[in-house]
């Protein structure tokens, strides 16, 4: 009980913090739109052409967006100390780790899964693939944030670690970013997709099982006590 | 330790003494020695047969003709660079466990052995690809799924090389593999997936027909000398970190300047 008191606590204070400093909202925001807008102009103002590479680009776009926020995932902690407070208190590591991705995911994932039919809407997306779009993101950016938060916790302590944090968990993202935009072309192509949205969510769960446990171990290791 | 032993330990105690002994960098390094010869004969001669074998008197594949011999490189490389991260993964997770510095080491010196293989396999598919399928590069499956296990390596050595504290880093990258371990499957997975989805099936290359003996026989050659190859050049990279990691230790200094 007593555990289950400090999660809630711990993920009312990170919430609060982070709607105090609405850059952390604002900032994932304006990315996925800006580099949403590259496209167009980098590729092609063609409805027809953009609408080809509208799922891979909401996609590709809305990764990248989650993917930038999660450098800051333990780095304010850490960086004043209480993140170590936090590891030496009763509360289990994969909790702490567990409370820090819900927090990511309600502040970077969810505005993005929000904001994201106008953007494809932008891009000439057929309006019968927006659904599936924001089931898609919504049940793949939790994964990020899950798989993200164990690359975040390997570089926490670094001062090299901005750039080194994509290295280490691009790859582990392939998966997710595949079947998320399976899903939207299929749907585009009238093809059932129920079986790319159950690897989402299969992806989902197996990270939700797995992934706080080896960031607690990384938080561990990172902070030298591991 | 030894208090529990009796005069006539069982096999048990044994594989425990065994065990422990590669705790002992002054234990490796001074058998390595002895076995050094044993790996680097065998994998000379078994690579050097297996590639003569394969280039020069192996039959020519009925489709591709002579174009298919690097068929002995390529396949050998991509199976060792895949086995590789797994060994690297549990010399990891034995470091984590156990706090085995030589498991730390043959962790930190199995990623660029293992990368190197990876990119051989790539180097290979490439060349390979412009005869078969009329360019350097294409979105295939497997070169795909290679190229993914080739960035896994590069994290992992990106990781390893910013962290300044050896036992951190040690500890740090060995989390990272595991975490690549787990996925790799997952990601080959989504890649075959993706693949079929967007590709006509004109590439049939990666399901070859049934091969006769004298085609295949060659490549397990090749594979079982880059195995011994592997073991070799681990064992060399692991005895020039011990002297690194321990060249202040009595031992060492006696063992070199004996030579």
């Amino acid at each position: 009980m007593p555990a289950d008191l400090g999660f809630s606590a711990l993920l009312k204070r990170d919430l609060k913090l982070a709607f105090r400093q609405k850059s952390d909202i604002i900032n994932p925001l304006m990315f996925f739109v800006m580099v949403i807008t590259l496209f167009p102009l980098g590729i092609s103002p063609d409805p027809n052409e953009l609408a080809v590479i509208a799922p891979g680009v909401v996609w590709v776009a809305a990764l990248l967006a989650s993917m930038l926020s999660m450098e800051n995932m333990f780095r304010s902690d850490f960086d004043d100390g209480s993140l170590e407070r936090m590891l030496v208190s009763p509360l289990p590591g994969f909790l702490i780790a567990l409370a820090k991705v819900i927090t990511h995911f309600l502040v970077t994932g969810l505005p993005l899964v929000i904001i994201s039919p106008i953007l494809a809407y932008m891009l000439n997306m057929p309006s019968a693939g927006y659904g599936v779009m924001m089931l898609s993101l919504l049940l793949g950016l939790p994964t990020l944030s899950l798989v993200g938060a164990i690359g975040s916790a390997l570089t926490v302590g670094l001062k090299r670690g901005a750039l080194l944090l994509p290295l280490l968990v691009i790859p582990l993202f392939i998966p997710v970013l595949i079947f998320g935009t399976g899903a939207l072309q299929g749907v585009i192509m009238e093809q059932p997709v129920s079986g790319q949205l159950s690897v989402l969510a299969a992806l989902l769960l197996f990270s939700l099982a797995s992934a706080p446990f080896a960031c607690a171990a990384s938080l561990k290791v990172s902070m030298g006590n591991g | 330790m030894s208090l529990s032993e009796t005069s006539a330990p069982g096999w048990k105690a044994r594989f425990k003494r065994w065990f422990h002994s590669w705790a002992s960098p002054k234990w490796f390094y001074e058998k390595s020695a002895r076995w050094l010869p044993w790996l680097s004969i065998p994998a000379v001669l078994l690579i050097l047969s297996g590639l003569v074998w394969g280039l020069f008197f192996a039959p020519q594949d009925y489709q591709q003709g002579n174009s298919f011999r690097i068929f002995y490189l390529h396949v050998p490389a991509a199976f060792l660079s895949q086995s590789i991260f797994m060994m690297m993964a549990i010399a990891g997770a034995i470091n984590l466990i156990w706090r085995i510095k030589l498991a730390d080491m043959a962790a930190k010196h199995c990623a660029p052995i293992g990368a190197s293989f990876a990119i051989l396999a790539l180097a290979t598919g490439a060349i390979w690809g412009k005869p078969t399928w009329g360019a350097w590069w294409v979105w295939d499956a497997r070169l795909t799924a290679m190229l993914i296990l080739l960035f896994l390596y590069l994290g992992v050595i990106a990781l390893y090389s910013a962290i300044d504290n050896r036992e951190t880093a040690g500890r740090s990258t060995a989390i990272l593999s595991l975490v690549g371990l787990v996925n790799i499957p997952i990601i080959k997975y989504s890649v075959d997936w993706w693949n079929t989805l967007h590709q006509p099936a004109t590439f049939t290359l990666t399901e070859k027909p049934a091969m006769p003996f004298e085609m295949w026989f060659p490549a397990l050659l090749v594979v079982l000398g880059f195995y011994l190859f592997f073991t070799w050049m681990l064992f060399k990279r692991m005895r020039a970190e011990v002297v690194e990691r321990e060249f202040k230790a009595k031992w060492l200094q006696k063992e070199l300047t004996q030579k």
